[in-house]
């Protein structure tokens, strides 16, 4: 393996890693205001993410930084050509970002039903906009012979040579995506808290689960249709197809644990189930970091690297350091965290600080 | 960064058994999440930026910032991120010890990410440790040479020693506040105490060593652009020092100079009549495109650091008579403050920024040829003024909720400050519910 697919292999990891943990955080959004009807309820969602959101949307930060200097070309060209779209994406991130922090500084009621909302409406926007995000990077821009683009919003919805942002095909995914991120955000408050926000929960992972399913096979059978490359890789390396196959099994385990009561190990299941959806996307996609619409003018992994002395010494300090963080995040916020002892309590415990010493 | 590091002092004192300083770490640690909230979404944009608005300077230079900024976020934001949740919430949860060490790891990752950051402004004022490919893209040749870049250390340690200023004289202005209205006095003079003496030594290190540092490097390697900051427009020899006057570009001179003479020469050369090279002896399109700007933005940073030693040296002495509790007078001007850093540190930016036009990277790529050619005048004008009320609204709220905190005050914060703790412990188990 190249240094430079190995890059490749690792920027998508950071990327399943973003969709997997701050895929709950956005799905724990979207459903925060229909799972929790009082303030102790809401209390309860944005406590049962509180100490980890912004460790997960680090990773964002993180993978953008790696894109930066191992595909200089591809971060250059991806994010001047989506200029519109990640504008739109940079005002959800901080919409989520305020609504979940603000809220808490003031017991006023008009107060936290607006951060309520403004988080809400934030984290399902932006996960419609990275899904659509994602179907455009595996269908394909519409790269010129400079190598860069610029992408409408939307022209006739068809996916043509001229599409745009929107087309029926990366609004299938955008929706997929937003379903697939309520699921699993449902999983993990049914996993983390108790009392009627938990029942809540439990029954919409169980409504929407079929939804996620039927859409996952027709986002995979879509794909296939719009992206040529796909077949053409999958016949170069037939065991790649063991990912999409593991993300069907694991959506089916997620029904069955969810189903015996073991919230947590549906949610483990979900986790795999998003990551390897994520893959699958990178798989459909190499050798290019970005396919063009005119297959000959797509940008290869080798063309939007950076240069290999670069990349190799990256290596050094990027390997450990990930590793670091991925030790003390796992054990810190996801270990140590009340959250993940127990469950978020419905009733606010007036006395619990002396009990809280008590640990392991 | 400023405010981590006053925190950890006050946990120290804390962890002595100075319970006021404890209940004042709470305090800073409540404005210390505000202020984050509105960093981290303040922030996000400015990654982007390089890609959405920067595109062509991102090709060509990414291969080496880019491994700048990925190190910020893989070893400062991950750090602040996860320790900044335990600093803020889950005090009681950790005990005295632990606590303490979330807030100086904290304070690790906020001085890390100011590191990789300014290491990343460092290279683009400076570039070094680099080659350029046939294609005019820039490599990485050296890791190190990049992380150890003349330029980035005093350019570090000088911003560093901004943000304490600002934090000590945030502090200052809160604690003088708080003293001149009879309130919250016990927490009110510890903040003071702390934050005079601290503000002092970090005013004087701001100008010497750090700031004169910085003005040799920018002497040495960007001489037109220390000309036009100093307002030095012809090559003398035993050139004066300007401390005020206004530039006037058509004449090429100082309109109402107010001059030390020969200071400049000095200064640079360590010479009473050395030669200084003026901005006219250098090409018209090497000059720093906005001289006016520039010349101003140096001068009200260099002339408000003046004034913060001055105002800490009249503080220092009041601390150590014991008499600055009585000084109404200096309180006021502590208090009156609050502003200034703040206008200090973004003048400094602004020199820093202004002077390196027209490069985006100096002496390698001018600033017109970085932006991203296929996104519009349009377009980037609708995002900027999106930008710009967006940020408008946010430092309204940011106004709001903060001085909501500083009307609370630190006394009788104890319960207050452990209430999203309670609310986040989980339910009391057997074990502890065997106790008395």
């Amino acid at each position: 393996m190249t240094v430079e697919t190995t890059w490749f292999c690792l920027l998508w990891f950071m990327m399943a890693m973003y969709a997997v943990l701050d895929g709950f955080d956005f799905g724990a959004g979207i459903l925060h205001l229909f799972v929790a009807r009082n303030n102790r309820e809401r209390e309860q969602v944005l406590q049962s993410i509180g100490p980890v959101w912004d460790g997960n949307e680090v990773w964002l930060i993180a993978a953008g930084g790696t894109m930066f200097f191992a595909f200089p070309a591809l971060y250059a060209t991806s994010f001047s050509g989506f200029y519109l779209p990640l504008m739109m994406v940079l005002w959800t991130l901080m919409g989520r970002a305020l609504g979940i922090e603000l809220r808490h500084q003031l017991k006023d009621p008009l107060w936290c039903s607006f951060w309520d909302v403004v988080f809400s409406v934030s984290s399902l926007l932006l996960t419609i906009l990275l899904g659509a995000a994602l179907g455009n990077v595996v269908r394909g821009v519409s790269l010129n012979t400079d190598g860069v683009f610029f992408a409408p919003l939307w022209t006739d919805f068809r996916v043509g040579d001229n599409t745009g942002v929107l087309d029926w095909y990366t609004i299938l995914i955008a929706v997929t995506a937003a379903a697939a991120l309520t699921h699993h955000g449902a999983l993990w408050i049914d996993a983390r808290t108790d009392g009627a926000v938990q029942a809540r929960s439990g029954r919409i992972a169980r409504i929407v689960w079929p939804v996620v399913l039927t859409l996952s096979i027709l986002a995979a059978v879509a794909s296939i249709s719009v992206q040529p490359n796909i077949v053409a890789g999958l016949k170069a390396r037939p065991w790649l197809s063991v990912v999409p196959v593991a993300a069907f099994l694991s959506l089916s385990f997620t029904r069955r644990l969810h189903r015996r009561q073991r919230s947590s190990a549906a949610f483990r299941a979900s986790c795999v189930y998003i990551a390897s959806m994520i893959a699958s996307a990178s798989i459909s996609i190499f050798p290019y970091v970005l396919p063009a619409r005119d297959e000959s003018l797509s940008l290869t992994v080798t063309a939007a690297a950076a240069a290999k002395p670069g990349l190799k010494a990256a290596l050094y300090w990027w390997v450990p350091g990930m590793l670091g963080v991925c030790f003390y995040m796992y054990f810190v916020s996801y270990r140590t965290m009340p959250a993940s002892q127990g469950r978020v309590p419905s009733k606010p415990l007036g006395t619990a600080g002396r009990s809280s010493r008590s640990g392991h | 960064m400023g405010l981590a590091l006053l925190i950890v002092i006050l946990k120290t004192m804390g962890l002595r058994g100075d319970a006021v300083a404890n209940d004042g770490a709470r305090f800073w640690c409540r404005i210390l999440g505000l202020t984050f909230v509105m960093g981290v979404v303040t922030g996000i944009p400015m990654e982007f930026q390089f890609g959405t608005n920067w595109s062509r300077f991102s090709e060509a230079a990414g291969g080496v910032i880019g491994q700048t900024l990925a190190m910020e976020g893989i070893f400062a934001f991950f750090l602040e991120s996860t320790f900044l949740y335990l600093l803020l919430f889950q005090e009681r949860r950790l005990g005295a010890r632990a606590h303490w060490f979330a807030a100086l790891l904290v304070l690790a990752g906020t001085w890390l990410s100011g590191f990789f950051i300014v290491c990343t402004n460092a290279w683009m004022q400076h570039p070094v440790g680099y080659t350029i490919n046939e294609m005019g893209r820039v490599e990485l040749a050296s890791v190190w040479a990049l992380l150890t870049n003349p330029w980035a250390i005093p350019q570090y340690m000088h911003t560093m020693i901004g943000t304490t200023i600002t934090a000590s004289f945030v502090m200052s202005s809160i604690g003088a506040f708080y003293v001149l209205r009879g309130e919250q006095l016990a927490s009110a003079k510890r903040f003071l105490s702390l934050s005079v003496v601290v503000g002092g030594v970090a005013s004087v290190l701001a100008a010497f060593p750090t700031g004169d540092m910085q003005a040799k490097l920018v002497h040495e390697h960007q001489p037109e652009t220390f000309a036009a900051m100093e307002g030095h427009f012809h090559t003398e020899t035993g050139a004066a020092l300007v401390i005020i006057g206004q530039p006037n570009m058509e004449t090429l001179h100082l309109d109402n100079p107010l001059e030390i003479p020969n200071m400049l020469s000095v200064l640079t050369h360590l010479r009473w009549d050395a030669e200084v090279e003026g901005l006219s002896s250098y090409d018209r399109d090497r000059w720093p495109t906005n001289v006016p700007a520039l010349y101003y933005a140096y001068h009200i940073m260099a002339g408000l650091g003046t004034m913060f030693i001055a105002i800490s040296f009249l503080g220092i002495i009041s601390v150590l008579q014991g008499k600055l509790y009585s000084r109404r007078g200096l309180l006021w001007i502590y208090m009156l403050s609050l502003p200034f850093p703040f206008i200090a540190n973004t003048a400094g930016w602004a020199t820093a920024e202004l002077g390196r036009q027209p490069w985006v990277i100096y002496n390698v790529m001018r600033t017109v040829d970085g932006h991203s050619a296929q996104v519009s005048g349009g377009n980037a004008l609708f995002s900027l003024l999106g930008f710009a009320g967006m940020y408008a609204l946010l430092s309204v709220l940011f106004f709001f909720v903060a001085v909501r905190i500083i009307a609370e005050g630190p006394v009788g914060d104890a319960s207050r400050g452990d209430e999203p703790q309670v609310r986040l412990d989980r339910a009391p188990d057997h074990e502890s519910e065997a106790l008395p």
